[in-house]
């Protein structure tokens, strides 16, 4: 995407001045939404807004064989698709190095706290468990993929009910929709995404001020204070400073962003609800 | 109960009716009837409405004016681009529209021109804001673009305001009224591009802000009657709310 | 099948598993305009069907050779969310996918005006959310609304319903159960205002004289889908001036 140089001039301007194109303060979101239960026939299911960027998350829930060095351990597959009517250089076609990138964002700040709690998704001990499949989809993208599908994964598990595995006569196991209990989950985290321009930090980088950052570091939080994952993206660089200050600003930052899940979490939404008047 | 929209959406004055059509709607039959417009085609002896338009029929004279769809270059059109792409003797230009334009150096520079010793980029670089009229288009090649004449040239400060190209019409007004009403009103420079990408130049920013929430106003309501007036007012209430704040 | 799964599809007083008679429709609400970056938007349920579709252009080619040099070319592709069906789907397109990416973009090609964009691209993108039988019929429903809401010119909305004959009685807009086991399932689209059907398959037998039923009760449900998609679109008009009572 190519930024207009006068348009290039005046973010930069006024961030040497801590304010932002779009009227918001350094350290400040976009607005955010999220709805829980926007795809019934899904496991479990969210979607969520930040500004004008949209990712859509459904799970899945099935029964497969474990990996041999974790025998007793359900399994969880992130992955994420960016698909061509989110944005006009979006291609169809199996998912780029920054799709992959951002699945394994996700999937490494689930993993390392232990989200999940996949100990418990075991249905024959080193033969069958389930499989829970997380699939991302990024519907509009306006800047900060990666908060807004971390949201929304984040969201899409707590919203998960598990079939009750049930083995027929023939010892196949068969899932039963009608026999479900939430997924287990052990703890909450989310990502906030800090960008540099200039020299300052900026919370939420919006699709024009992405297209000017310098360097940007999303960084994994969990609700227990600690830092769970970070990834540094861009062509420049950070210092310790400057990693240091953005840690204190994510942690900060991430109290709102899980507000926003526990007040999504209230009540499911709809699809329909969640669409209209987006444009 | 009505709602305000059914009122704009049937409007009847004197003897004017105005109504929203949408694609594969039938305005007109047969041949005591006059169809112009940009959004409807003759098929058989049927006028079929091609694009979500405003309808105005007027004794056995139907007007067809589109509200939605992309900017068709036309010769003659004074448009804002950006410039994408630099080739050895060419810049490409984004101008909102399915085309590229074309800059020819020719277009742009006078004297010689070297494209072994000079670099394009040093005029207009990847990124640059241009004004340029149309020269030449027919669909065959992409639009010639020309940055000769008054006016035209790199946009070096300003805010672009993007709007629906088909909305342009009523921005610009019958005969300039709705924009030089806003010049008048507020004292800015603005130029308006066929294409849907205005440019606002104001000495002052919080006018430059009234006048970029009144063109999306007259985007939004470009189907609606009485819409000089109201954006009179609108700007001349917001100017009041500024002074104030001055005062105070 | 074994005897003891079969399932009563429709019951001794012709009413089918989700309460409806035979010649129903499921709930339809519809959406335009619901994405941002897209040129145009739409958002579809027909019961548990849930569909977005997006258009982008029409645009440059890329690659070049793929460009007509007398028209636009149209791309289509119909895909499936992973989570949107019982078993997670690969996001990789299956056959499936692909053969009705093709006659869906048949079936909206005949209604396009390709020839007014020539050298051009017109991207349509439809993904299915949540499937419960009628995917493609809601697809092509969703997809000619973004297509108007883009503003490209064309003849006609296609709407669009599936048919099926379960117990030997032919029902409207079969859901996914019925669909599962149906006799027949024929999936149609039309362009209303010319009585053309411009996507015709089916899945399964009938007879000459049900082929025939079939296609009229078809077009009885697609009039009201129609119907459905031209208030869809008038509205978006019709709330813009009403927001514009709040602002003024």
């Amino acid at each position: 995407m190519l930024i207009p140089k006068i348009k290039k001039k005046s973010i930069l301007s006024m961030l040497e001045r801590d304010l932002r194109l779009d009227g918001r303060s350094p350290n400040q979101y976009r607005d955010i939404s999220v709805h829980v239960g926007v795809i019934e026939k899904a496991e479990g299911s969210a979607l969520a807004k930040i500004g004008n960027t949209v990712a859509l998350v459904g799970i899945k829930v099935g029964v497969g064989t474990p990996f041999p060095d974790l025998p007793d351990q359900g399994v969880l597959a992130v992955n994420a698709e960016f698909v061509p009517l989110a944005f006009p250089t979006f291609e169809p076609g199996p998912p780029d190095e920054n799709a992959v990138e951002l699945a394994r964002i996700i999937d490494r700040s689930l993993r390392e706290l232990d989200v999940v709690d996949l100990k418990k998704m075991t249905i024959i001990p080193g033969e069958k468990v389930y499989i829970i499949w997380l699939d991302i989809y990024v519907l509009d993208h306006d800047g900060n993929l990666t908060d807004a599908c971390m949201l929304a994964s984040m969201a899409a598990l707590l919203n998960t009910k598990v079939p009750k595995a049930e083995a027929d006569d023939r010892g196949f196991i068969k899932l039963n929709k009608d026999e479900a209990t939430p997924l287990p989950v052990n703890r909450r985290v989310v990502i906030v995404s800090i960008g540099k321009v200039g020299g300052k930090l900026i919370v939420d980088p919006n699709l024009e001020e992405e297209q000017v950052l310098e360097a940007k570091l999303s960084i994994s939080i969990g609700d227990n204070g600690v830092v769970a994952g970070m990834q540094k993206t861009g062509l420049s660089s950070f210092t310790q400073e400057e990693v240091e200050k953005a840690v204190e600003i994510a942690l900060n930052k991430s109290k709102e962003l899980f507000t926003v899940i526990d007040e999504a979490l209230k009540k499911p939404s709809s699809l329909w609800e969640a669409l209209r008047n987006n444009g | 109960m009505k709602s305000d929209g059914d009122i704009v959406m049937e409007q009847h004055t004197a003897n004017t009716r105005r109504y929203i059509g949408v694609p594969g709607e039938i305005v007109a039959e047969g041949e005591n009837v006059r169809v112009y417009g940009q959004g409807v085609v003759k098929i058989g002896d049927k006028y079929v409405i091609t694009v979500t338009s405003l309808v105005e029929v007027h004794n056995n004279t139907i007007t067809v004016i589109p509200l939605e769809g992309p900017y068709m270059p036309k010769a003659g059109d004074v448009i804002i681009g950006i410039i994408e792409d630099i080739g050895l003797t060419a810049w490409i230009l984004d101008i909102k529209s399915p085309y590229k334009g074309v800059l020819h150096v020719g277009e742009a520079l006078s004297g010689p021109f070297n494209p072994l010793k000079n670099n394009l980029r040093r005029y207009f670089d990847i990124g640059d804001y241009v004004i340029a009229k149309i020269l030449d288009f027919d669909k065959t090649k992409d639009p010639v673009l020309t940055v000769r004449g008054k006016g035209l040239g790199k946009i070096t400060r300003g805010i672009i305001v993007e709007v629906s190209p088909p909305k342009v019409p009523r921005i610009i007004g019958k005969k300039g009224s709705m924009i030089s009403m806003i010049k008048g009103e507020t004292g800015c420079n603005i130029v308006v591009g066929m294409n849907g990408r205005i440019l606002v130049n104001c000495s002052d920013p919080r006018m430059a802000n009234i006048i970029v929430k009144a063109i999306k106003i007259i985007e939004r309501e470009s189907h609606t009657t009485g819409l000089t007036d109201r954006i009179r007012m609108f700007i001349q209430e917001n100017k009041e709310v500024c002074l104030h704040e001055l005062g105070g | 099948m074994s005897s003891e799964d079969k399932i009563v599809l429709i019951d001794e007083k012709g009413r089918r598993i989700d309460g409806r008679g035979p010649e129903d429709l499921r709930p339809i609400r519809m959406e335009i305009d619901v994405l941002k970056n897209a040129d145009g938007s739409a958002y579809v349920e027909q019961g548990g069907t849930k569909v977005i579709a997006a258009v982008y252009g029409p645009r440059e080619v890329h690659p070049r050779h793929l460009a007509f040099p007398d028209r636009a070319a149209i791309r289509c592709r119909y895909h499936m969310a992973p989570f949107s069906t019982s078993e997670r789907k690969s996001p990789a397109p299956s056959r499936r996918e692909i053969e009705l990416s093709k006659v869906i973009r048949e079936a909206l090609e005949s209604v396009v005006f390709t020839q007014l964009y020539p050298r051009t691209v017109i991207d349509i993108f439809i993904e299915v959310l949540q499937a419960d039988g009628g995917t493609r019929c809601a697809g092509l429903t969703a997809a000619s609304l973004a297509l108007a809401d883009a503003g490209i010119p064309i003849r006609d909305l296609i709407a669009a319903v599936a048919v099926g004959k379960i117990d030997g009685v032919l029902v409207l807009d079969i859901n996914e159960t019925e669909d599962e086991h149906c006799e027949a399932d024929m999936p149609m689209a039309m362009a209303p205002s010319f009585n053309e059907i411009v996507l015709l398959q089916l899945n399964g037998v009938l007879s000459p004289e049900e082929t025939s039923k079939a296609i009229e009760l078809g077009k009885k449900g697609i009039m009201k889908i129609y119907e459905l998609q031209k208030e869809t679109l008038k509205k978006k008009y019709e709330l813009s001036t009403r927001r514009s009572q709040v602002v003024t």
